[in-house]
């Protein structure tokens, strides 16, 4: 599934790389087509990029489950990402990580927010640190983590 | 400080064109467009400075650059690897977000010297903030006139482009880097070829890390030597050093190379307050930790550190005070390589499962005394067996780790607990 908009975005990549190597955009066209499927990407979505990159289904689906940002089943309206690796676990990562998921249980927002563990987002100097679907935070501590969930909707 | 990259940093919008040209931003292009210099020129001025690349293998750019078949006919391409991902490294985003034209610049200057009249920069997936921030910059670029084709009728085009990735640590390795930008896995590929003879689609490629290209513009302006001079031998030049982990200020410092690891240490603050210096980890995750008395005694340049025992790598300095469980620590090394092991190499794929399994039982409390050989078996079987240097990274740390704090390892297999935490929560040791 991809929508119209996104044929348009999709074509503005094409127009990045020669001329024939339209395949180039294919990890854009899934990002775009994950977002039109409200999250996550089927078997519908990886046919419909295969047919609009005019690249075989396996070369696609290859794409899809070997970068960690596509995600193949319905996800939260956020996924919070919290960094464990090492410069975040040295600042207390593991810890806040567990007071996240125990937030979420008792406040049961289970649907609205999940969290995976993830490797080093590239912001260590804000360890620690998460990023929510777009978007980083750093220096994080109990009292952060409180506000940006309750500012979630 | 921050004369190089980070010269825009401490000024009124850092990123934008006004502060780049107000620091005399894209006078080196426009005089390139002017036909003030020669491709041989400008490799004569980056030899001189001895600027090496930045990306964690240190190969000088210079001579880089020089390999390229910039007289061939057809096609060639020049590419920046902005997919920064090894733990502890976190430079690259702030170039991006707070001096993106330093990149462009550096970049187009590439493609002259290369004979590249198309460039790709590759930001990793997650980099969404510094995406916007580069991409804004090639907007006021291209409106200016200073990339795209015959500029200011010069005769010369470039035309750069952003490209992002979608998750994979294994795609800053350069060849994997091409294939993602194929739109194909990022699985490394076999060298050679390398890429200057067989780089993007096939054609002649030269891949720099962003500091690197970053920091062509003000050599070029100063000129070679001036770089050379702010660094030491073997290290010219200033770097930028992520400086993380257990540290008061933990910041990213543009300082000239061959600073002593303490003043470094005491720019970001020191250790936190009641706690001593345990290790470092100089160059990234990848890199061999050292002890803290070698730590303080080494300098901050590609020579000193290869004699502490470890690589200066990418400069990011992980720094661990007596706090930290050392089993705990390599674990999660281990667990990063295990994850992002592109599963291409046999010895890669299967060993770095090995060696994050055997950590883990270990910290579960449930290792065995042959488990130490068991690790260092495993780490030599996988170093220098794999198509790329992941399985070096990944192994390299487990030998050090264990070589300098064994006697963590062997408390944790006897007593099923952690020698460090036992000591933090008071409990006595028995
Ligand atoms: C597993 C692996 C990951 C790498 N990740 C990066 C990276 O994120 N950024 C980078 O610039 N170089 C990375 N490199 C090094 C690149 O392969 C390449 O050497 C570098 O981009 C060349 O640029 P330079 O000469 O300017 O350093 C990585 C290498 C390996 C083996
Ligand atoms: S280790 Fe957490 S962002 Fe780098």
């Amino acid at each position: 599934m991809i929508s119209e908009k996104s044929k348009q975005t999709i074509d503005k990549w094409i127009a990045k790389y020669p001329k024939g190597q339209q395949q180039s955009a294919v990890m854009e066209a899934l990002k775009l087509s994950q977002i039109d499927n409200g999250g996550y990407l089927d078997k519908k979505c990886i046919e419909a990029v295969a047919d609009y990159l005019d690249m075989s289904v396996i070369s696609v689906a290859e794409v899809a489950t070997f970068y960690e940002n596509y995600n193949h089943k319905p996800v939260a309206k956020y996924t919070v990402r919290f960094c464990h690796n090492i410069s975040c676990m040295l600042n207390g990562a593991d810890n806040l990580i567990d007071y996240l998921e125990a937030k979420i249980n008792a406040e049961k927002l289970g649907e609205l927010v999940q969290v995976k563990k993830v490797e080093c987002l590239g912001a260590c100097v804000g360890a620690p640190m998460c990023q929510i679907n777009d978007d980083y935070f750093e220096n994080l501590n109990e009292q952060k983590i409180n506000e940006i969930i309750s500012g979630l909707k | 400080m921050n004369e190089v990259c980070f010269k825009t940093i401490d000024q009124d919008n850092p990123h934008t064109l006004a502060t780049y040209k107000k620091n005399g931003g894209y006078q080196i292009w426009r005089e390139i467009l002017a036909g003030k210099w020669t491709p041989e020129k400008i490799i004569d001025e980056l030899k001189t400075s001895g600027l090496r690349g930045r990306g964690g293998a240190g190969f000088p750019t210079g001579l880089k650059w020089s390999f390229m078949p910039r007289n061939q006919a057809g096609q060639k391409f020049v590419v920046c690897n902005s997919d920064e991902g090894e733990p502890g490294t976190c430079k690259d985003r702030d170039i991006l977000r707070f001096n993106p034209h330093a990149v462009i610049e550096g970049m187009a200057i590439g493609g002259f010297v290369m004979g590249a009249t198309v460039g790709y920069n590759y930001i990793r997936g997650e980099f969404k903030e510094p995406f916007y921030r580069f991409e804004a910059a090639l907007a006021q670029a291209y409106e200016l006139g200073l990339l795209g084709k015959n500029i200011h009728g010069s005769g010369m085009s470039f035309d750069l482009y952003s490209h992002l990735g979608a998750g994979a640590y294994i795609c800053g390795e350069e060849t994997a880097l091409l294939e993602s930008i194929e739109g194909k896995k990022g699985q490394p590929r076999f060298k050679p070829p390398f890429p200057a003879n067989v780089g993007l689609f096939g054609k002649p490629t030269t891949i720099n890390n962003t500091e690197s290209f970053a920091s062509v513009p003000s050599i070029l302006s100063h000129g070679g030597q001036w770089f050379a001079d702010l660094g030491v031998k073997n290290s010219g030049g200033v770097k930028l050093f992520s400086v993380t982990g257990h540290v008061q200020k933990p910041a990213n410092f543009e300082v000239p190379m061959g600073i002593p690891f303490k003043d470094l240490l005491k720019m970001a603050g020191g250790v936190r307050s009641g706690r001593t210096l345990k290790a470092v980890i100089p160059g990234g995750s990848s890199t061999p930790v050292l002890t803290a008395e070698v730590a303080m005694n080494m300098t901050m340049d590609y020579d000193s550190i290869e004699h502490a025992g470890s690589m200066l790598g990418a400069g990011s300095v992980i720094v661990m005070d007596d706090s930290t469980c050392m089993v705990k620590a390599l674990t999660r090394l281990a667990h990063f390589y295990y994850d992002e092991s592109c599963g291409q190499c046999t010895p890669c794929r299967e060993g770095t499962g090995w060696l994050y399994r055997i950590l883990k039982r270990i910290i579960d409390g449930n290792g065995k005394a042959a488990d130490i050989d068991l690790l260092l078996s495993v780490q030599d079987k996988i170093i220098g067996n794999t198509i790329c240097a992941l399985g070096d990274a990944a192994a390299m740390p487990v030998e050090s780790f264990l070589r300098h704090f064994r006697d963590e390892f062997d408390h944790y297999i006897k007593h099923g607990k952690s020698i460090i935490e036992v000591k933090n929560s008071g409990e006595n040791i028995k």
